[in-house]
């Protein structure tokens, strides 16, 4: 969810251009979309307020395709709904940021679009700046105290929706709500404990943005002093500036390692085979005497709550967890234990890595031009190191720990609708919007308390049907990355940073829809390096057990969850991302050449391919 | 008669010696010191054109001459330019400092009678930055023999006096006596690429930034803009390569063996747009350039020249001197320290400037 703030932050950038409406635009208008055959009414499964509207053809959107790589079920709406809501109170009604109101999606054809919301007009950028001085101060100078706050916070919220439980609606209501004359039976927490779970989602989410789009403000600001004194300064490097070394992201997968270390210690490397499901090395895990059971009590540790990452952004309830599927965790601790029995090092050289940033802060330092340049630049890279540790782990609490267990919970729900009837399994829960699961829910609870049965039977299945077919006809959409007319310039580093839009991008995007297009491909220098090697195209961390030693990685984009592949790669290409995206991060970190952001690399490059990855201009040469 | 004014070594001189052996020569002297890879050379100092000038024009009817010209007078100016250059070049050198030279170029050549030097014009103004002379007086390159290196002391001390130096002190109102010319000897490598290695970027100042650019035989070809050079950018700190030009060199600068000095020739087909420096030069070059920074403490533009000798391809540094474009322009902070690093957010976000 890293990426949100850039819309919010973009001052304008995503303002209707000057002048253009007499010029022709290289993306569709927003009136010009084309619904694929077979995907005919999928606005039912949406809510209205999500469609474009006719004077929406005047403003520039582009395709959120980070979070929303898929076209979405209808409970999905819920992941716009909550941390749009969110981000843009916390920028226009909480902090009242000066220049950025809050962001406005549009969903066509299960994708979601979106642009910005600037604040324009000098007079009101003051009225809002004398608020966000107070405000913001506020939770700048008391970072760190608010933060370790906020930790109990959204652990305590985790927990909370774990707790909630799904009626099993008895026959007959316990004894104990006449004894103790509780007045209230099972059916009404149908409505109470969903309610319970989907605020629980919406509190999640503004605790998600509470401090980031703060922390972000403090990023831009030494983004653009860097860029201002250093003007070829690349962004990766800025990055590493800032990066912290031991973030939770890192987490899971030094988690992995350990376990595959203790493996070997305790003489267990054998029961590992790329061959042997995880249930099957878990079995004999089980009767390998004492040794088995250590490390199986280890293992149990380690997932709670460190497997609770998924597989994708966190956005899409069928990215499921390390925890639901152990697959990739054991994909990955079998071919760590063949490293350790291969001599190869697992560790990420954290010492070097801390001591390479400070020289790097240390030698840019001494390069700035002045006395007072040195004290500028040591109070906003200070902030940047304050604010570090939120930016970096919101992710692990909020976009992976909460939403796992979040769809989960929903799930549970599923289970009740399939028992009563209404749906035929447990995911197609996901293809009722939040309300109208409310309404099953209804349905459930008065048909309880009558003693008839629910109706939702045949009203939901063949709406359900439907729905699948329609996303299948969705998928084959290509969607257009961007929309309505060109902006003139976009020279916001925030917009730069993640998501990789500046006006080149635009342009590359306008050449792409062309059609043209020769080997090469564009993208954000994201870690320095070049290299040539054979690509493997993975779209799903799903597949990463497929990945061999030495091969470039062609992503959509990465998650921690692809961490365990970062040590066999040699170089990575993502879709999507820019420079603090999570493939940038972890790329520096293992030294390895990166090129995000580089739109149709999944689709252009081909499994097998030779291609070139120069990660110091952003550049992915097909060789072949 | 003074005492013989003896010739000092690169290794002996500095910064501190800039009257004694001119800009290039203190330079070199001083990149010697530092123990930067520099052709190894001697200086012929300002005191040995006194002395040669003492022994030509007792009277001092040169300098005369020159503080009554009339800055605006172009045509006097290039005819006394004319007449001094001719007496200085023709009058032979004072016999003890023609041995001086001799035994020093002797000892340089080390048993190579006909080693091939540079004879550089150094010269030197109490009232001038040397950066403002530079390019005025001549250079001679692949200068062969005792002969040849004598004479061409005698025509760096005259390039003095050519028309653009005058009319440059005379527009400037430098005082004729604190004018004075040493002499660089200098080794001549005979490089496969030459070029030049600005520590600061050129075309924005960013000061992380170096910026290399190269051409195939000697650099006078790039130096004087007769061919477009390959162009690397490399960041300073973390020794990435940025940007990566690669030209099409057609020519290239060689020694004119037959004739001495240098001459052009077509550079073969296959090379011309082949890079001229391998990713190992590269970063040579650049710990090399921060090394020369670091040393003076401000941003260079440095020559240097890559030769294929018989220990390996060896990269000599043959000139450094301050960038002095955007030194020039710095003089505010880009950004000042706040009452709190917050009041920097605010100003970013609130469209202030800080």
């Amino acid at each position: 969810m890293e990426s949100w703030w850039t819309d919010a932050l973009q001052e304008g950038a995503n303002s209707a251009p000057k002048g253009a409406a007499s010029k022709k635009s290289p993306f569709p208008l927003p009136s010009e979309l084309q619904t694929p055959p077979g995907a005919e009414g999928w606005e039912e499964m949406y809510p209205y307020f999500s469609r474009f509207r006719p004077e929406d053809d005047n403003r520039f959107w582009f395709y959120n395709s980070m979070h929303f790589p898929e076209p979405m079920s209808a409970f999905d709406s819920l992941s716009q709904e909550a941390p749009y809501a969110a981000l843009g109170a916390v920028t226009t009604r909480i902090f009242v940021f000066p220049a950025a109101l809050g962001i406005d999606y549009r969903v066509f054809n299960g994708r979601v679009y979106i642009t910005g919301n600037p604040v324009l007009d000098p007079k009101e950028i003051e009225r809002r700046l004398a608020l966000f001085q107070k405000r913001a101060g506020h939770y700048y100078q008391n970072w760190s105290a608010l933060y370790s706050d906020w930790q109990k916070r959204i652990t305590d919220l985790i927990k909370r929706v774990d707790a909630i439980q799904v009626p099993q609606l008895p026959e007959f209501e316990d004894e104990e709500v006449v004894t103790k004359a509780k007045g209230i039976p099972q059916n009404h927490y149908l409505w109470e404990n969903f309610n319970r779970l989907i605020e629980a989602y919406s509190i999640m989410w503004h605790h998600h943005f509470e401090f980031l789009m703060l922390g972000y403000g403090a990023y831009v600001v030494f983004f653009q002093y860097c860029k201002k004194v250093f003007p070829e300064i690349p962004d990766q490097t800025i990055a590493r500036m800032v990066a912290g070394i031991e973030v939770l992201m890192f987490r899971p997968d030094d988690e992995l390692k350990k376990l595959a270390k203790l493996a070997v210690t305790l003489g267990l490397e054998s029961k590992f085979s790329e061959t042997k499901s995880s249930a099957e090395i878990l079995a004999s895990l089980e009767q390998a005497g004492s040794a088995g059971k250590d490390w199986l009590a280890a293992f149990e540790k380690a997932r709670e709550p460190w497997f609770n990452i998924t597989m994708g952004d966190g956005l899409d309830h069928h990215h499921r967890s390390w925890n639901d599927d152990l697959t990739i965790p054991f994909a990955a601790l079998v071919s760590y234990i063949a490293q350790i029995k291969a001599r190869q090092s697992l560790e990420r050289p954290t010492e070097r890595l801390k001591q390479e940033r400070d020289r790097i802060v240390a030698e840019y330092r001494q390069l700035l031009p002045t006395a007072e340049d040195k004290a500028a630049f040591d109070q906003m890279l200070g902030l940047c190191q304050l604010v570090f540790p939120f930016v970096e782990d919101h992710k692990f609490y909020c976009d992976h720990w909460f939403i796992s267990r979040f769809y989960n919970k929903a799930r549970e729900f599923g289970d009740l609708l399939v028992k009563q009837g209404l749906i035929e399994d447990r995911e197609d829960f996901f293809h009722m919007q939040h309300t109208e699961a409310k309404q099953a829910l209804t349905d459930i609870m008065v048909a309880w308390a009558s003693g008839s049965a629910p109706v939702g039977g045949p009203h939901w299945k063949p709406i359900i049907a439907r729905r699948k077919r329609i996303i299948e006809a969705l998928k084959g959409w290509n969607a257009p990355p961007a929309l309505g007319p060109m902006p003139e310039a976009i020279e916001d580093p925030a917009l730069l940073m993640l998501w990789g839009i500046t006006k080149e991008t635009l342009e590359r995007w306008a050449k792409a829809s062309d059609g043209a297009g020769d080997g090469e491909l564009k993208g954000f220098a994201a870690a320095p390096g070049v290299v040539e090697g054979v690509a493997r195209v993975l779209l799903t961390s799903k597949e990463i057990g497929q990945i061999k030693d030495g091969e470039i990685l062609v992503c959509p984009a990465t998650s921690p969850s692809w961490g365990p592949v970062f040590n066999k790669i040699k170089a990575a290409v993502s879709d999507v991302g820019g420079t603090m995206s999570h493939a940038a991060i972890v790329a520096r970190e293992y030294g390895l050449p990166a090129v995000v952001g580089a739109g149709q690399a999944t689709k252009r490059i081909k499994t097998g391919q030779r291609i070139r990855v120069d990660g110091n201009q952003g550049i992915v040469t097909i060789l072949d | 008669m003074s005492s013989t004014p003896s010739v000092s070594w690169f290794a002996d001189i500095g910064l501190d010696d800039r009257a004694r052996v001119g800009g290039k020569g203190a330079s070199l002297g001083e990149l010697t010191r530092a123990e930067i890879r520099v052709p190894p050379g001697f200086v012929v100092p300002t005191s040995a054109f006194e002395t040669a000038l003492r022994a030509l024009d007792p009277a001092g009817e040169i300098r005369r001459t020159i503080m009554a010209l009339s800055r605006e007078n172009l045509s006097s100016i290039a005819a006394a330019a004319e007449r001094i250059r001719q007496r200085i070049a023709s009058a032979p050198l004072p016999n003890s400092l023609e041995i001086e030279i001799a035994r020093a170029y002797g000892e340089l050549c080390a048993g190579n009678a006909v080693l091939p030097v540079a004879v550089r014009s150094s010269a030197t103004s109490e009232d001038s930055e040397d950066a403002s002379f530079a390019g005025l007086q001549d250079t001679y390159l692949w200068i062969c023999g005792e002969q040849a290196v004598l004479d061409h002391v005698r025509r760096c001390w005259a390039s003095l006096y050519n028309t653009e130096s005058l009319t440059y002190r005379l527009r400037l109102g430098l005082p004729e006596e604190r004018v004075a010319m040493a002499v660089v000897v200098q080794r001549m490598v005979q490089p496969r690429t030459s070029g030049v290695m600005f520590t600061r970027s050129p075309t924005t100042g960013d000061r992380s930034t170096i910026v290399i650019e190269a051409c195939w035989g000697l650099g006078s070809c790039l130096v004087g803009g007769e061919v477009t050079p390959d162009r690397v950018v490399v960041n300073k700190v973390t020794g990435d390569t940025g940007s990566r030009t690669i030209s099409g060199k057609a020519l290239r600068h060689v020694p004119d063996l037959a004739r001495g000095g240098v001459r052009a020739e077509p550079v073969p087909n296959e090379m011309q747009t082949a890079p001229c420096i391998s990713d190992d030069v590269i970063r040579e070059l650049a710990a090399i350039g921060k090394a020369i920074e670091r040393h003076y403490g401000r941003p260079q533009d440095i020559e240097w020249a890559l030769a294929d000798e018989p220990s390996g391809s060896t990269l000599y540094i043959l000139q450094s001197r301050p960038e002095t474009v955007w030194g020039a322009r710095d003089t505010e902070p880009v950004a000042k320290p706040a009452a709190s690093a917050l009041d920097h957010v605010f100003a970013t976000l609130g469209h202030r400037k800080s």
